[in-house]
């Protein structure tokens, strides 16, 4: 490592002011600063400081992601290779899944930590974390057959538009990864739902196949959605099969035993609130049983009973990464409990009484990031209102 | 007498913890001094001049704006040098002692509340809120005592009094008729006091739990418009001692610790004491920088060889300024040898988190906007929420601080936020400017 650090040294001064790169900085900052631990030391107030860092926090949450995106290649894979109607072994499935996410991890990546980088070195400012959690859950949410050009744009608007112009990391008031996502749903409706967005249809750099136009590659959500009478049809998967997860799909939220490994990830470490997780399956569960009790064909997702509900979709997936993050979520710990309830509970609602969307969990967290703050504020408030109580009756 | 139980914060088990007992004799200091910034809200104005004889327990400086809050000198000598900083303000005033051993005689008799002003004990105590030294017109609703410093590394407060615990009652008895309250002494569980004629709390928990402030917010929180006043056991012992001797001692016992000592003892030493006389032949002799440390690792004060033990303090710690330098990717760590209090580092599951551990001065990261929730929250135990109050400390929102509970706190509450916090803000500076703030608004 000795001869990387020389390397480090010798090239430092000219990203440094008056240095030929110095409109560079910030990104040789970033770069040294993640190769090396910086060796500042405390100026004021305490002379320790835990290891804990923001970069340690992320790359966490990158890792319990993991086996969801390990997931997400096979399924796509296996997906891709059930439409085309070929054989294919497990090797090649992911080798194409992973031909296929890689595009858009890169581009993701590309575009949000480009335009991360150029707003740091506007301000002179360190170059934040946040946007390594935001930049592979984009792949994970986005359906795999849109566009890459369309996922490249939907990245620079959630950045510059849902957290750059809030201030960066910490400030933003909506998940980045969610508004990128409901970016793509709202301006490109056609190619976000519907039977052909969840599978990949076409070859990966010419690996795979083309599946035939009568292809229906609908989420097994998509096929409540337009299931008629009053029981669910046999095209539905059953809840095991939505459990482990080879289901058509957005990458990351077809598999329940990945997204709870990545949970446990994620509880384990302390890194995610369990009040929010908890919650939010609780609030999931009451709204599905309240729906199921009241079974109508009017409503076909209400014939879904409530277990199913949490594995169906993007619910559990959102429940563990979406709601749980600390910037755009309740961060009083009853607000916790109020506001990952809510999720829960609006995400089954659009879900089964709303007939234009198939799935709630995506507006069910965005709608909760905006009131995130109020019930906070409520739960502050009663804290003030103790204080002021205690103040008088002296 | 009750039992506060608290679950909230940390003890961090760092070394070079005292193991051996009794108490070493320091070697003489060549100078003493006085550093002004210890006295929050006293603005100095000198009372002696340089080349001036100063005896013990007269006055060096009094406050500006109350000419009777003053600050005494620890030994008899002359006043060798008044040091000044940027626009003159007052550093350090050192006095050279003649070692005639002159010492002020003090009335007994006289009223308390002028005894302490005039031994310079009012000014080693401090008032909520705002956490400075307390303001000479006001009646406190109460007194806080803590007797006992639960810091890393802290000295027992126990071995610093030794022999002096006897004079408590006195002090008690006579801070008593100061105040409308009661004079409340926060013991953990493992001191007995006979009895002081104090109201005796009894705080069990981790660290910030010798806090007084944390005593003051689980025993009767102090309200808006409310004043109280906190010491700790030490000083408030030695107002008993002058009470019955009418003299001021100002010898004091220092606990000489961290990894950078290579014997950690307790020191007899006296206030305002050299470093070099207290670390001389004491500091481990390897390359590392070393970073000396008036007070513990998170709320003291960083000094050098050459500076002094601050008179608030009865603590020196020295730790490396950087264990090891250049570390390779060290947010990406596995080894369970890297200490962290969180679970996303591997430290314990090996139960490392209460092992012995040795840390450096670094900051481990750089400085964020506030990420994760509830850190503070969990080093905090007061009913106060504490990331809402640095924020609204942040943006200086007069009202929402007042509301959130300003008055309640010390920068030294949140020390232990501050080592913890994932986005390295610096607390104790921002809740320092905001009672600052605060007090420029309301005065």
């Amino acid at each position: 490592m000795k001869s990387l650090r020389k390397f480090m040294d010798k090239i430092k001064p000219h990203f440094q002011e008056g240095g030929k790169l110095s409109m560079l900085e910030s990104v040789f900052d970033g770069m040294e600063t993640f190769l090396f631990t910086p060796n500042t030391t405390a100026r004021s107030g305490v002379h320790i400081h835990d290891s804990n860092d923001m970069k340690r926090t992320m790359i966490t949450v990158v890792v319990a992601l993991l086996p969801c995106l390990l997931f997400a290649m096979y399924n796509i894979g296996f997906q891709h290779f059930k439409a085309v109607g070929t054989e294919a072994t497990f090797w090649e499935m992911f080798f194409f899944g992973l031909l296929a996410m890689l595009p858009v991890i890169v581009v993701s990546y590309v575009v949000g930590l480009g335009i991360e980088f150029i707003g740091a070195q506007i301000h002179h400012k360190e170059i934040q974390e946040g946007f390594l959690v935001t930049g592979i859950l984009i792949p994970l949410i986005v359906p795999i057959n849109t566009p890459l050009w369309m996922t490249a744009v939907a990245t620079a608007f959630a950045v510059i538009f849902a957290k750059e112009i809030f201030g960066g990391t910490g400030m933003n008031i909506f998940n980045v990864a969610l508004i990128t996502r409901a970016f793509l749903f709202f301006a490109y409706p056609s190619k976000m739902s519907g039977d052909m967005a969840f599978v990949k249809t076409d070859s990966a750099f010419g690996f795979g196949g083309t599946a035939p136009n009568t292809f229906s590659g609908a989420t097994p959500l998509g096929d409540v959605a337009t299931n008629v009478g009053d029981t669910l049809s046999d095209k539905i998967p059953s809840t095991i099969d939505a459990f482990v997860g080879l289901i058509p799909g957005s990458p990351g939220e077809t598999s329940m035993i990945a997204i709870l490994i990545g949970a446990a990830i994620l509880l384990i470490t302390g890194i995610a609130s369990w009040r929010v997780m908890v919650s939010v399956f609780a609030g999931g569960l009451a709204m599905g049983a309240l729906a199921h009790a009241f079974p109508t064909a009017t409503y076909p997702a209400s014939l879904l009973d409530p277990v199913a509900q949490i594995c169906f979709g993007g619910f559990a997936f959102a429940a563990v990464f979406m709601a749980t993050d600390p910037v755009t979520g309740a961060r009083t710990k009853i607000g916790q409990y109020i506001y990952g309830f809510l999720i829960g509970v609006f995400a089954i609602l659009i879900r089964v009484y709303n007939g234009g969307y198939p799935e709630g969990a995506m507006l069910a967290v965005l709608l909760m990031n905006a009131f995130a703050p109020l019930i906070d504020y409520c739960v502050v408030q009663v804290n003030i209102n103790r204080r002021l109580k205690r103040a008088k009756a002296q | 007498m009750a039992l506060i139980k608290l679950k909230k914060g940390f003890d961090l088990n760092l070394k070079g913890r005292i193991t051996q007992e009794g108490v070493i004799d320091e070697s003489k200091s060549p100078t003493y001094a006085i550093v002004p910034d210890d006295f929050v809200g006293v603005v100095p104005r000198m009372e002696k001049k340089p080349g001036e004889h100063v005896a013990a327990g007269e006055a060096l400086y009094h406050d500006k704006n109350d000419e009777k809050i003053k600050v005494t000198s620890p030994v008899s000598g002359t006043v060798a040098d008044v040091v000044r900083g940027d626009r003159r303000k007052i550093l350090a005033v050192v006095v050279e002692p003649d070692g005639n051993g002159d010492s002020k005689s003090f009335d007994p008799r006289s009223n308390p509340k002028e005894l302490l002003l005039e031994s310079g004990l009012w000014a080693m105590m401090r008032q909520r809120p705002y956490d400075i030294v307390p303001s000479t017109d006001v009646r406190p609703r109460d007194i806080f005592i803590t007797a006992f410093d639960s810091a890393p590394l802290a000295p027992s407060l126990k071995v610093v009094l030794g022999e002096d615990e006897k004079y408590l009652p006195a002090a008690v008895n006579a801070l008593s008729t100061l105040t409308d309250g009661m004079v409340y002494l926060g013991c953990p569980a493992n001191y007995s006091f006979d009895d002081t004629g104090a109201e005796i709390n009894t705080i069990v928990g981790p660290h910030p739990a010798g806090n007084v402030g944390v005593q003051i917010a689980n025993v009767k929180p102090v309200n808006k418009g409310e004043v109280v006043w906190t010491l700790d056991v030490v000083t408030a012992a030695r107002f008993g001692k002058l009470l019955e001797t009418a003299k001021m001692d100002y010898s004091t016992i220092v606990a000489v610790t961290g990894s950078g000592v290579t014997d950690p003892a307790y020191v007899k030493a006296t206030m305002g004491c050299s470093m070099s006389s207290l670390l001389a032949g004491r500091l481990v002799d390897d390359e590392k920088p070393k970073r000396i440390i008036a007070g513990n690792v998170l709320t003291g004060v960083k000094e050098s060889l050459e500076g002094y033990l601050h008179a608030p303090y009865r603590h020196v710690t020295v730790i490396n300024e950087i264990n090891k330098k250049d570390e390779f990717m060290g947010w990406a760590s596995l080894s369970p040898k890297k200490f962290s209090i969180y679970r996303d580092f591997t430290s314990w599951i090996f139960g490392g988190r209460h092992q012995q551990v040795d840390l450096d001065a670094k900051l481990n990261g750089g400085e964020r906007a506030i990420v994760m929730s509830g850190e503070y929250d969990k080093m905090l135990p007061m009913d106060i929420y504490a990331e809402f109050l640095v924020k609204a400390i942040i943006a200086f929102d007069i009202d929402k601080m007042e509301q959130l509970g300003i008055y309640e706190v010390a920068p030294e509450d949140f020390a232990l936020a501050e080592y913890a916090d994932t986005s390295k803000l610096e607390l104790q500076r921002i809740v320092r400017e905001g009672l600052d703030k605060m007090r420029a608004e309301m005065c």
